[in-house]
């Protein structure tokens, strides 16, 4: 017989499923159990306060995540047995996918490592057990991403040697010290950076420009697996804008260091998405939207609501976003300009754009790109057809703290180069920007360790003293880097795309 | 007459990365499993030294004092990777479910025995707090293991076992038909009724080890090699021979978990201690370290349970435990 039993709603399960577990220690004293939670400084008078975002019981979880395992893996198969590699728009897209995989997928390994760290050190349950969810979400975005792109591997360059350079290259710091930076720090600093201003502020400026240029390309796989961690995703968005509020209502003491996270994360994080946003305007042969479009949708409408919204709690705009919002006429160019130049010590390959893209390019960014960037390639087109293809031969000046090479220009002035100076223990750093320098001054003992690619290479560190050695180093042949056209993937592609013309 | 479809051949230029050919050898194909726990971990070229622990690097090998060539031999005989973690636990999981909602439904715990009743009430339900003891443990473990095959074992044995605590909750509330004092008076007896401070005590003490390899030995082999037989091998089996039968379809799971999740542990200690005198040594050191903790701890509860027949269950449950630690080299 049926029986007649007090019913649960889903939030009470919830409760009593995960929250009641938790006791205080009593043989081992608690700042013992959870050693890292307050060097910070954040003081958390409550954590029955959190309130937790997910509201997963592990059956739930299991039920769900493995309904899109099973179509991913379909279709990842799918995308095997009927070479849909040979589907994209065209093999320059791939260049896009290679700095995916050589940079933002040890990105999701270190998120998967990062947050088990908080998934053990919180001190409380709720906070912790959402970072576990996270932490083996994590985990899932980094496999499927090497499920997906072992495929295109087989046929192009610059994604096999990608566990090494992911290390050492130069360019691939500029991600890896990021996150590094980081994980470095305490557990709220972490999840400041990455939930917050990582996932809620920024994401929309790095996860969709990528998986709508796949899908906007061709490509399957990659469109796939984004769909499929976009509802992963959006939990992790919530878990960021729970912590920062959390922190904020916890103890007014919290404010200014939490003020002071979000200006330094917000500048790191926007310096790392030039990267993305060179790849949307210079390597998607079929563009989604220019860096400045998606910078006045995501940053100027959605991302300065949102700061608004967190004024009561006393929190004000973070520093220097006036800088970024100037330089969004001009940064994905000057990237792309120093990729050009730089790519024959990466394992991407880089091209000047063409006539429709340059329209496309002057429609997108008016005058400054006619006055500026175009006579630029324009000149680099004319170098090119009398064989002098151009790539620099010097080593950049690399900023201190994200790592970009010096490229940068003063807000007010797209002619005068930018380099910022300060000194720590006698020695000199530069920086790129106010806003880096600001993140240096803050912290020099940090800083002042940072691995500088360039530093290293003239002390002989990296192999040698030449780019053959440097590129040796690396595990870069000679025929995966520099210039698109005439290389190992554009042959390929060409004669592909010849065999299907003959079919 | 068979029948082939043909689909076009593309030449491939590679048939892997290079860290995996360079770690199976040219010309192997490797499995799903191997593609993503075979060269993830960064292994050099660390910005900053770690606020939290600023003596070393941020993924250090110094994090424990086994020492192996190569830590990326700890690998899972499973093979787990994420898919096909979730898929297998769903699979259980749709499974278990039938058996919690027949019992559920039908009442089957309702008319067994007071004194039944009354063993799952302090001694099933409380070990909640003890898996989720062990969960924290597996996350500390993923979180500062070296490389990538122990990392991502440990995440999913963490989450496997916030999974059991939350299976032991609903025991608690079908027996209590909802009632979760069940659960509070169960927080009770974990936090002060004398048989279970022993336990309490390893679990809080295992709390602050940061030898990863050695909270690995001590919470995956040691206390589970002990408690889950005693609990739901020795303990169900005692409920199911007195008209308990309905109790065997909650824990069932159980069995199986525990027999799959210590291939994985058997395998990386096993790994651990081949690769040198020295690590078996010390895991050698550190079982005799805890071991008798771990038995107290389980005789108290045993013999609440078993009275005089207490002394025979934990005879079993360490013979057991010493046959497989004779097997794997962890005693002589």
């Amino acid at each position: 017989m049926a029986k007649n039993q007090r019913r649960l709603n889903l939030s009470q399960k919830y409760q009593l499923m995960t929250r009641g577990l938790d006791w205080e220690t009593t043989y081992q004293p608690m700042d013992k159990v959870f050693p890292y939670d307050k060097y910070e400084g954040i003081k958390i008078t409550d954590w029955d306060k959190w309130q937790d975002p997910f509201r997963l019981t592990m059956d739930a979880y299991w039920k769900y995540q493995a309904e899109k395992e099973r179509k991913l893996y379909a279709i990842l198969d799918s995308v095997v047995q009927n070479n849909s590699q040979q589907n994209i728009s065209d093999a320059r897209y791939l260049n896009a996918v290679k700095i995916w995989m050589q940079g933002v997928t040890p990105l999701e390994y270190a998120a998967f490592r990062g947050f088990n760290m908080l998934g053990r050190g919180f001190r409380g349950a709720g906070a912790r057990v959402a970072c576990q969810f996270q932490a083996i979400d994590e985990m899932r975005h980094y496999q499927t991403q090497v499920h997906a792109f072992a495929h295109y591997n087989k046929f192009f360059n610059g994604f096999n040697q990608h566990a090494r350079i992911r290390d050492r290259a130069w360019y691939l710091s500029i991600p890896k010290s990021y996150f590094e930076d980081a994980m470095t720090a305490g557990p709220f600093e972490f999840i400041t950076a990455i939930s917050f201003s990582f996932e809620y502020v920024l994401t929309n400026l790095l996860f969709m420009p990528f998986v709508s240029g796949a899908a906007h390309n061709g490509d399957m796989a990659t469109t796939t697996f984004g769909f499929s961690a976009q509802s992963d995703e959006s939990r992790h968005m919530t878990l960021g804008l729970e912590i920062v509020k959390f922190m904020l209502e916890q103890h007014e003491d919290n404010v200014p260091i939490v003020q002071e996270w979000l200006d330094k994360w917000f500048w790191r994080g926007y310096r790392l998405l030039g990267l993305i946003g060179t790849m949307m305007d210079y390597m998607l042969p079929k563009k989604v939207m220019s860096w400045r479009q998606a910078w006045e949708i995501y940053w100027e409408e959605n991302g300065v609501a949102l700061f608004n919204d967190l004024a009561r709690y006393g929190i004000r705009m973070p520093k220097h976003h006036e800088t970024a919002t100037r330089e969004k006429y001009r940064i994905t160019h000057e990237f792309w300009s120093t990729i050009y130049q730089f790519s024959h010590a990466t394992a991407l390959y880089t091209w000047l754009p063409d006539e429709e893209e340059m329209d496309w390019l002057c429609a997108e960014y008016g005058e400054l790109f006619e006055k500026l960037y175009k006579p630029r390639y324009e000149y680099w087109r004319e170098l090119d057809a009398r064989g002098e293809r151009f790539f620099q031969k010097r080593l950049p000046v690399v900023c201190n703290v994200c790592q970009i090479p010096i490229f940068h220009t003063y807000p007010d002035d797209p002619c005068k180069n930018i380099c910022l100076v300060s000194e720590y223990k006698g020695t000199k750093h530069q920086m790129c920007s106010e806003g880096c320098k600001d993140i240096f001054d803050r912290e020099p003992e940090k800083y002042c360790q940072a691995y500088i690619p360039p530093q290293q290479i003239y002390q002989g560190n990296c192999g040698g003293a030449t780019l053959e050695d440097y590129r040796k180093w690396l595990h870069i042949r000679d025929e995966d880097a520099g210039e698109y056209y005439g290389s190992e993937d554009n042959q390929l592609w060409e004669k592909w795309q010849a065999e299907a013309a003959r079919v | 007459m068979s029948i082939d479809i043909k689909t076009a051949a593309v030449e491939e230029k590679r048939i892997t990365f290079d860290h995996i050919a360079r770690k199976l050898g040219e010309g192997k194909k490797p499995n799903r499993y191997q593609e993503v726990v075979f060269g993830q971990q960064p292994e050099e070229v660390f910005h900053y030294r770690p606020t939290w622990d600023p003596e070393r690097e941020l993924y250090d090998v110094r994090r424990t004092a086994i020492q192996m060539q190569d830590f990326e031999d700890l690998l899972d005989p499973r093979q787990y990777y994420y898919a096909t973690y979730v898929i297998q636990r769903s699979r259980q999981q749709e499974s278990q479910e039938k058996n919690y909602s027949v019992v559920e439904k039908r009442g089957l715990l309702d008319n067994i025995s007071d004194e039944l009743k009354e063993n799952i009430k302090k001694v099933v339900v409380p070990f909640r707090h003890a898996e989720w003891g062990a969960n924290m443990n597996n996350f500390h473990i993923s979180s500062y293991g070296f490389q990538t095959p122990i990392a991502s074992a440990a995440t999913m044995q963490g989450m496997d076992r916030l999974g059991n605590a939350q299976y032991l909750t609903r025991i608690g509330l079908i027996l209590s038909e909802n009632d979760p004092a069940i659960l509070d008076e169960a927080k009770e007896l974990w936090l002060h009724d004398p048989m279970w401070q022993g336990l309490r005590k390893v679990i809080e003490d295992s709390f602050v080890i940061e030898d990863w390899f050695e909270l690995h030995l001590l919470q995956n082999y040691l206390l589970d090699g002990v408690f889950h037989p005693l609990l739901f091998q020795h303990l169900e089996n005692h409920i199911v021979t007195r008209g308990g039968a309905a109790f065997a379809m909650l824990t069932e799971l159980f069995i199986d978990w525990y027999a799959e999740s210590r291939r994985w542990t058997d395998a990386t200690i096993k790994v651990a201690i081949d690769e040198s005198d020295q690590n078996s040594k010390l895991m050698q050191s550190w079982t005799e370290k805890w071991k008798p903790e771990v038995v107290a701890a389980a005789q108290r509860i045993a013999d609440a349970v078993f009275a005089d027949q207490s002394e025979e269950v934990m005879r079993s449950i360490l013979d057991e435990l010493d046959d497989r630690s004779r097997k794997l080299g962890l005693l002589n």
